[in-house]
């Protein structure tokens, strides 16, 4: 699993910091910064997925493998 | 209470006000009403204004800032006179490109970082409250006018430099503003900006550790901010840090006193607490802010014309059926809550994170020393009219609390 972030579209709302910030930290005006490049570990999927499903702004893409489905 | 002189609503797909107390009460009844056969209702009053209910109307508007200006967000029977881009309370009321301007100046002192010294602090100033109210020893307490109403208060009073002992100055700002606006005369020396003027020009001879010092020392473009600029983002500070929270703590307390199963949940179950603020915020959204048109456009086929109103209410948003499960259930541990109570788009509540953390440490604190309380009388809880919804008085009958309940 991949993550996409993008910074065009994040305002800045702070929800994936809150619910992954193992994934998500924030520069010092709030706006997420992704701190994972390429796959995400597997420990680490679910609050990917939730990061993502609470993007308010839909700034946070999942990208599965393709071997998966 | 003084409502302005305006008739009762006849139909609130083509007559609604939200100033008045019949909205106020049952608001989210009014929207899905209006979901259903109206999504985009229509009033004469304030000059023309409309209201999209729908959660696809209400983003689009919210982004879109060509056709839709910030220049004023407080619905009123007149337009605001202080012009684009920069309006009376820069960043709310401006509009792009100035806007980023003004915004990015307080970017740090709101970030979630920053923010995180505070919880300490206002832990401490929960349970203060919460001393005061058991010592009371009645049994009976109001869980807005005696608890939640204090706490964005002090701590934005705080942040801002203002002294804190103001509260019931600022509460009065606030209704006049923005629950009751243009609804009684006021003399020069007794509004917000005579207030604000005062303490801005303490702070140029005094500098002091706080906001509003920082504010006098800000720059655009090597020049300091006008003495406009700098009153109309205290105004703002001021304004909109208060009674938002206050209604956000207070409707919650609202729920967990009906709601004995999610009260037991929060306390069992500390993981589910950030779900369950974030649904407190869905489903108690206190905000709907509003916008000018400022070109013609047609939005789900209404003809919206120049300098007509349109609210924008984001709690209506955010129990509709076509963006969230279940969008009229409480769902404590929603797992997929894209809710839009701190807006959406550029304009997102630059303080949405100092917001999260006065309702987290609010509620928890409450459970926390008082985990068993109801309603006193549902008959005595009161709303507050116009943008900003949340009980204004909410009796409440401790059980029990952390001392009795072990």
């Amino acid at each position: 699993m991949k993550v996409r972030f993008d910074r065009e579209l994040c305002q800045g709302h702070n929800r994936c910091y809150i619910l992954a910030p193992e994934l998500f930290d924030t520069d010092d005006e709030g706006y997420a910064v992704l701190r994972v490049e390429g796959n995400v570990p597997p420990d680490l999927e679910e609050k990917a997925r939730l990061a993502a499903d609470n993007c308010p702004e839909f700034a946070i893409e999942i990208e599965d493998d393709a071997t998966d489905g | 209470m003084t409502e302005p002189e305006r008739p009762p609503v006849a139909d609130w797909a083509t007559d609604f006000d939200h100033t008045k107390a019949a909205y106020a009460t049952r608001a989210p009844e009014i929207w899905d009403e209006l979901r259903g056969s109206c999504p985009v209702a229509h009033s004469d009053r304030f000059g023309g204004t409309w209201l999209p209910v729908r959660h696809d109307d209400v983003s689009t508007i919210a982004k879109d800032t060509d056709h839709f200006s910030s220049q004023g967000v407080v619905v009123t029977d007149w337009r605001p006179d202080i012009p684009k881009p920069i309006g009376y309370a820069p960043p709310i009321t401006s509009d792009p490109p100035f806007h980023k301007i003004a915004r990015q100046f307080l970017l740090t002192a709101f970030s979630p970082k920053a923010i995180a010294e505070l919880e300490q602090p206002a832990r401490v100033m929960c349970n203060e409250l919460i001393d005061d109210l058991l010592a009371q020893q009645t049994g009976t307490v109001d869980a807005a006018v005696q608890y939640a109403q204090h706490i964005p208060v002090r701590v934005i009073a705080a942040m801002l430099g203002v002294p804190e002992e103001d509260g019931d100055l600022f509460r009065g700002f606030i209704h006049r503003i923005l629950e009751n606006p243009g609804g009684v005369e006021v003399a020069p020396e007794d509004t917000m900006d005579a207030y604000l003027d005062a303490l801005i020009a303490q702070r140029q001879t005094e500098p002091r550790d706080d906001l509003i010092t920082y504010l006098t020392r800000s720059t655009i473009d090597g020049d300091p901010l006008t003495a406009a600029h700098v009153r109309g983002t205290c105004a703002l500070l001021l304004l909109a840090g208060i009674d938002t929270t206050w209604s956000a703590i207070g409707a919650s307390l609202w729920h967990f006193a009906q709601h004995p199963d999610d009260r037991r949940r929060w306390t069992d179950d500390p993981a589910v607490r950030p779900f369950a603020i974030e649904e407190l915020l869905r489903f108690y959204a206190p905000v709907t802010m509003a916008r000018l048109v400022a070109e013609p456009v047609e939005v789900r086929g209404c003809p919206m014309e120049v300098d007509d109103w349109v609210l924008l209410p984001f709690p209506a948003a955010n129990r509709d059926g076509e963006a969230f499960e279940r969008a009229d259930e409480f769902v404590i541990d929603r797992q997929r809550n894209r809710h839009l109570a701190f807006g959406l788009g550029i304009h997102r509540c630059i303080g949405s994170n100092l917001a999260r953390l006065e309702l987290t440490v609010a509620v928890e604190e409450w459970l926390r020393r008082i985990p068993h309380f109801e309603l006193a009388d549902p008959e005595q809880v009161r709303w507050s009219t116009g943008q900003i919804r949340g009980p204004r008085e909410l009796p409440v009958r401790i059980v029990a609390t952390s001392d009795t309940a072990a």
